[in-house]
């Protein structure tokens, strides 16, 4: 039995750990060569064979075939291997929620009983880089996830935003607004979709100024106002967690209407939409897992959304409709699935790399492979939609980050139990 | 109190169980399997990479079935002339998926109020209550899992309750009364539940039990009742051999020998009839549970969801017991907090262990072959290696042992049903589709032919669905 720690010393062998597991401060740790890779940009390059990417300083420099290693440069030999983009993790509450059925432990959603209409909620700042579940995303290939406001007080939800899985403790890249429409968001809006779109035009009046900051009758406060008008003015963008076809025929209008730039999360129904949704450029994070009708509002889920809305010209990023913190790694499962019901290999790629950066406004650093991005950038044992294959090493910012988890320190302590005729509590 | 001092001398008595009875406690079944085999015809399928899930791998091999049965299984069969015969070069064969824990039915598609039928939450001890009688068969959750290779199933109850009830195993055939997906002969399973859910849902309503302490008397107070009932009740050679178990032949349950429904689902747990599933996420829940068990005389098939099995792999294999195990999930509550995804490859590699991978869920149940490929891969990383002809016993034999069904299906070998599915490849991938699905040799599922495709009631002219029902 080859226990981790034997494992990672095979590896530190064979070169590949040149780098070292992170801990080494200094510029030093942040260049990396790394050889005779297949490299899946996620961008213009498509896919490079036998490629080389070169990284100093935590940036990407080059990336192509035969690169020098400037001295004192490590080099990692990839032997081939697929090297990607540091997957998205999907829109989740990585560091927002540790154990789900434990609210002291949420910080999710708001609730407040006066003015509950609060889009200058931002659950960013309560954002734990310690929280246990960044490793366990991160060691399997997930370096950035969407942090999403959940639905608590309100249907309009609040804020988020993209934060990197390197231990850093702030968001990068600007906000986005998070909106919940249909059944979900029923009991928020006087029992009826139909008044969703009643309270949103009275929030959009307010943000306006067309409504007495001192109305009885106003929904926002002067920051919700202040932050709400800038998503209408077209700064940051408004992700809709929606499913029904006709809900999106109607936020469609409505975002054209407003001039609004938008997104959709969830988007059961939405290839039923699949060219209007092309033509207003709405990128559509879909679930290609969930293809049964699990309510009313997603009688036309299927699980060939994702290659349908592509096939229309849909920009197609993923999310998950389970517990998505803890199982942000199922994401990649998610995105190969959809490959298996039509999506293109490539395109199921981008969708967990560059669709989401963009979507995002991160993609200047995030979700490519190309000089001047961020090395944030994953190794993999085999094609890394298929679940049979894992990450072997993930560089954030150049940075080789531990393949370690509080899940692998248990495998490891039960794995030894016995060693030493003590408890396992004395394995470490 | 009495109960109390006799059980308190029973614990220090010896732990063996019962032997297994042939003899049945529970009489006929009233609500009884009208199940028949969709029509067949003999199949060769030819030239696949067949798993047998008894741990063979048989590269370039055929499958022959007939009247329902394999008939042979090996290289270079010879077609009988009346046989269809399936080109299956490169495609990968094995026994149909079989999960051991679904609620398809019971919490259904659409998840509707009017369909919640998985708990009864009105007391912590239901066994009086059988899953069978909540599911509706037109829930699109099954014809979704059929094409995904699952041919059997357990439907249970939920977790709600200390002891929730009567699970029943259907055939994943397209039926509009369940007794015609009724798996002939299979025996029932009693769904029990540790941990947070009981105490959150009966402490929540300031009633008993709130604690994990409240939890273990609730069942030790149930099994004390039945262990009278089947003494008043069983044949004496059902009885419990406890002599706690025994009281006097006038007490009884003071119900003058009436029919109990909650106490003749629990003998029927003691005598054997019925197969004890016990939802327990916790190592150490596990083991109160084993030796709760010992107290009075069932044995366990399987605890369910064990998120940390693993810290107790060697009992459980000790014990023969399963765990039917997820492959990644944790984290949504405190006692899944130590979930790691080598769970089932640990417990999977104790000499006498037996794993498996369910679902608990409409959309896992529809990709328990991916499940066991994670699992597959984070253990190859920890530097144990899991061939498939191994790893297929998760999702076919070793659920069948748990749901007492192993002699008639679970593996390919001649003699048993023929519970088939032909992947489009390895089935431990992203990309493994399910081709064909036979179910008692009949061709129940096709993916290239939309005349085996069951479209459930529910998705027909809802015209925003995908055309052939879910796809």
């Amino acid at each position: 039995m080859r226990t981790f720690r034997n494992r990672l010393s095979a590896l530190a062998r064979a070169g590949l750990l040149a780098a070292g597991l992170g801990c080494a401060a200094g510029a030093a740790a942040q260049d990396l060569l790394i050889r005779n890779a297949t490299v899946h940009t996620a961008g213009p390059q498509g896919t490079l064979r036998g490629a080389d990417v070169l990284v100093q300083g935590g940036v990407i420099r080059a990336v192509g075939p035969g690169l020098a290693a400037p001295a004192g440069v490590p080099v990692v030999e990839a032997q081939g291997k697929p090297l990607t983009p540091a997957l998205f993790g999907g829109i989740s509450g990585i560091g927002l929620e540790e154990v789900s059925g434990e609210a002291p432990t949420v910080d999710m959603a708001v609730s407040l009983k006066d003015q509950p209409v609060r889009p200058e909620f931002d659950v960013t700042l309560a954002y734990n880089p310690a929280s246990v579940l960044v490793p366990v995303a991160r060691m399997e290939g997930i370096g950035f996830t969407l942090l999403a406001a959940d639905a608590g007080g309100a249907f309009v939800a609040g804020q988020g935003g993209v934060v990197r899985l390197d231990g850093s403790a702030d968001p990068v890249g600007p906000r986005m607004l998070f909106v919940r429409l249909g059944a979900g968001a029923s009991d928020l809006s006087g029992k009826s979709r139909a008044a969703q779109w009643m309270l949103l035009d009275q929030l959009v009046a307010e943000a306006r100024g067309k409504v007495p900051a001192d109305s009885p009758h106003a929904l926002l406060t002067p920051a919700g106002r202040a932050v709400l008008a800038r998503y209408l003015a077209g700064q940051g963008r408004i992700m809709v967690k929606v499913d029904r076809a006709a809900d999106i025929r109607q936020l469609l209008r409505w975002a054209q209407r407003e001039q609004v730039r938008i997104a959709i999360a969830g988007g059961a129904e939405a290839w039923q939409l699949a060219s209007e949704l092309a033509r207003a450029r709405v990128p559509v994070f879909v679930d290609p897992l969930a293809n049964l009708p699990a309510n009313f509002d997603q009688i036309g889920a299927t699980a060939r959304n994702a290659a349908l809305l592509h096939a229309a010209g849909v920009e197609v990023g993923f999310t998950q409709g389970g517990d998505a913190s803890h199982n942000a790694r199922k994401v990649r499962q998610l995105a190969g699935n959809a490959v298996a019901h039509g999506l293109p290999w490539e395109a199921a790629l981008a969708g967990l790399t560059r669709v989401p950066a963009q979507a995002a406004g991160v993609d200047d650093r995030l979700g490519t492979i190309a000089p001047g991005r961020t090395a944030d950038l994953v190794l993999w044992t085999g094609d890394p939609l298929d679940v049979i294959n894992t990450a072997e090493q993930v560089w954030l910012g150049g940075r080789a980050m531990p393949m370690r988890s509080r899940q692998t320190e248990l495998r490891d302590r039960y794995l030894r139990r016995g060693e030493g005729g003590l408890p396992p509590a004395y394995i470490r | 109190m009495r109960h109390l001092l006799l059980m308190a001398a029973g614990a220090l008595a010896c732990c063996v169980p019962p032997a297994a009875s042939a003899a049945k406690f529970l009489g006929p079944d009233p609500y009884p399997s009208t199940y028949k085999p969709l029509p067949s015809e003999p199949v060769l399928l030819r030239n696949a990479t067949v798993l047998t899930g008894t741990g063979q791998r048989l590269d370039n091999a055929d499958v022959l079935m007939r009247d329902g049965r394999i008939e042979a299984v090996g290289p270079g069969l010879q077609a009988p002339a009346d046989a269809r015969v399936v080109d299956a070069t490169g495609k990968w064969v094995t026994p149909g998926v079989i999960d051991v824990h679904s609620h398809l039915g019971v919490y259904p598609s659409p998840g509707v109020r009017a369909h919640s039928d998985g708990n009864e939450m009105t007391s912590p001890v239901t066994a009086n209550v059988w899953a069978e009688h909540s599911v509706w068969p037109q829930d699109p959750g099954f014809a979704a899992a059929l094409a995904a290779g699952v041919t059997t199933l357990q439907i249970l109850p939920g977790s709600a309750n200390l002891v929730g009830g009567r699970g029943v195993t259907l055939r994943n055939v397209p039926a509009t009364t369940y007794q015609a997906m009724k798996f002939p002969d299979a025996p029932w399973g009693l769904k029990m539940a540790c941990g947070e859910n009981p105490k959150r849902v009966y402490g929540g309503k300031g009633t008993a039990p709130s604690t994990r302490m409240g939890n273990v008397a609730g069942y030790r107070a149930a099994f004390i009742e039945a262990a009278d009932y089947l003494a008043k009740h069983g044949k004496k050679e059902e009885q419990p051999r406890r002599r706690w178990g025994r009281s006097g032949e006038d007490k009884g349950n003071g119900n003058g020998g009436k029919r109990d429904l909650k106490l003749e689902t629990l003998a029927g747990a003691i005598a054997g009839d019925i197969r004890v599933h016990i939802h327990c996420y916790r190592a150490d829940e596990i083991n109160t549970m084993i030796d709760l068990s010992k107290e009075f005389g069932f044995q366990i098939a399987a605890f369910h969801h064990g998120v940390e099995a693993y810290k107790v792999a060697d009992r459980l294999a000790q014990e023969g017991i399963c765990a039917a195990l997820w492959a990644d999930w944790w984290g949504f509550k405190m006692e899944a907090f130590d979930g790691i995804q080598e769970n089932i490859a640990l417990v999977d590699r104790q000499p006498n262990g037996c794993a498996i991978v369910h679902s608990d869920s409409e959309e896992g149940i529809q990709r328990l072959n991916q499940e066991a490929a994670k699992v597959i891969a984070a253990a190859r990383r920890a530097g144990i290696e899991i061939p498939p002809e191994r790893a297929i016993a998760w999702l076919t034999a070793n659920p069948a042992r748990a749901l007492g069904i192993a002699d008639r299906t679970g593996t390919l070998e001649p003699g048993k049903l023929a519970d088939v599915v032909v992947w489009n490849g390895s089935p431990f991938s992203s990309y493994a589709l399910a081709e064909q699905v036979y179910i008692d040799g009949a061709r129940v599922y096709d993916r290239h032919d939309p005349a085996r495709q069951p479209v459930p009631d529910f998705m027909l002219g809802q015209t925003v669905a995908p055309q052939g029902g879910v796809r």
